[in-house]
């Protein structure tokens, strides 16, 4: 559990020094949501209907691009050969990571929402708190794939252009069913409405967190 | 032996063709066009068959690390996808009298073109990884998180959707002995030429493997 930690600790200090993928994640949401509205023509009717998959379109493009750096960023000056020779199991390092960047991914789509609500003129019924275990549940499902493609696609020579290629179709059940819940809670219905939608969800992060984790120690490797 | 299942295939298939358009009797509903079905459930079959090998030999191959696993998937992969591309194209000439339209976001349709996608991504991750062992191991595990994530395409796609599923094929239940045989020739045929590309297509991957090793003994 240290070691976990201790490369969660890295990744957060990084971050928290370099501010890049954060700049970069929040920028890109901003500029995103900025040509939904004008894409939109303002017209309110539409974007009601629209924001849940909007919310999810901008969610997983910001989220690419932070996944795409994740490797990237070992990558440069071989970093990741210091992560390769910790005394541990590869599935602790993929655990490290994925947890790492289920924090960033998740901090960014808490930003997005208020981004949402105040571009948009969200006048949402009840609460919108319900919203936060889907878009923690829909961060854990997308990193989970994404930081086990991240680390394969840094190793190919499309690089971080066939990351998106990889993860968009193997996510759309996630994407599905986050938009179907996220839809329930701004038209203030409960997430019990959207029972079947919600087990996908965690039927998803679980297989997938699973599977990643045992296949991640054939994807890691040197330069 | 190999020239023998050649002349095979070549015998069913043209029996399953003459089974399809002159033994089948004609469907009342849909008339001429439902006889499309018998080699669009024939290369659907083909390609879930190749798709499930795709899956274990991807298994294998991480398990095991030996290149005959990677050829199979690969080359599996690669018909499966072929195949597909006909049941999509023939699923589409079907619809378009009989729905009144070329593509209707229908689950199985949907799932079918999200599998499509899946393993085209698989051909794209392989042109693209560089040395042959990465491809291999980027490549097998790609295929199998592809294989766990469709039931879960499908559930998601009934959840967007809202809907039941359908019960596949023409007119649902009971259908016509003679459209039976039609249908089960059909299938047969496509095995075998499945099995007969597959065959060819490993063969020619090896070949290509010893022609490397010459080249760089060679130098």
């Amino acid at each position: 559990m240290s070691k976990v930690w201790a490369i969660i600790r890295k990744d957060i200090v990084t971050e928290l020094r370099t501010k890049e993928l954060f700049t970069s994640m929040l920028t890109f949401s901003l500029l995103v949501t900025v040509i939904f509205s004008f894409a939109f023509g303002f017209s309110t009717g539409l974007v009601r209907l629209a924001v849940p998959a909007m919310l999810w379109i901008t969610f997983t493009f910001a989220g690419v691009l932070g996944l795409s750096r994740s490797f990237a960023l070992e990558k440069e000056g071989n970093a990741v050969l210091g992560l390769l020779l910790t005394p541990t199991d590869r599935s602790l390092i993929y655990f490290g990571k994925v947890i790492g960047n289920t924090i960033f991914v998740f901090i960014v789509g808490m930003i997005i929402v208020p981004m949402f609500v105040l571009f948009f003129n969200l006048g949402f019924q009840g609460t919108l708190l319900p919203l936060v275990p889907v878009i923690f549940l829909g961060s854990l499902g997308f990193v989970a794939v994404g930081t086990l493609f991240s680390a394969m696609a840094v190793n190919t020579r499309l690089r971080e252009v066939l990351l998106p290629i990889l993860l968009f179709p193997i996510i759309i059940p996630l994407i599905v069913s986050a938009v179907k819940l996220s839809g329930l809670v701004l038209e203030g219905k409960p997430l019990s409405e959207g029972a079947s939608a919600l087990q996908l969800l965690i039927a998803f992060d679980i297989i997938f967190i699973a599977a990643c984790a045992v296949v991640f120690e054939f994807v890691i490797e040197e330069s | 032996m190999r020239k023998a299942l050649a002349v095979l295939t070549f015998i069913l298939m043209a029996a399953s063709l003459y089974a399809a358009f002159v033994y089948a009797p004609t469907e009342p509903k849909m008339g001429h066009i439902q006889r499309i079905f018998y080699i669009h459930m024939g290369t659907v079959w083909v390609a879930t068959v190749a798709f499930i090998l795709v899956f274990a030999s991807s298994v294998m191959y991480l398990w095991k690390g030996t290149r005959k696993w990677d050829i199979l998937a690969y080359c599996s992969a690669e018909i499966g996808v072929v195949f597909l591309t006909i049941t999509i194209l023939t699923g589409s000439i079907w619809a378009k009298p009989v729905w009144g339209t070329w593509w209707t976001w229908e689950p199985q349709l949907t799932t079918t073109f999200i599998l499509w996608i899946l393993y085209i991504v698989y051909l794209v991750l392989r042109s693209s990884a560089g040395s042959d062992q990465k491809k291999a191991k980027f490549a097998a595990v790609f295929g199998i998180i592809a294989f766990l994530d469709l039931p879960l395409v499908y559930a998601s796609v009934r959840v967007m959707r809202g809907i039941s599923p359908v019960v596949f094929g023409p007119g649902g239940g009971g259908i016509a002995p003679q459209m039976m045989h039609a249908l089960l020739i059909n299938l047969a045929a496509c095995s075998l030429l499945f099995v007969l590309l597959l065959l060819e297509r490993t063969d020619l991957e090896r070949m290509s493997d010893e022609l490397a090793v010459l080249k760089t003994r060679e130098g």
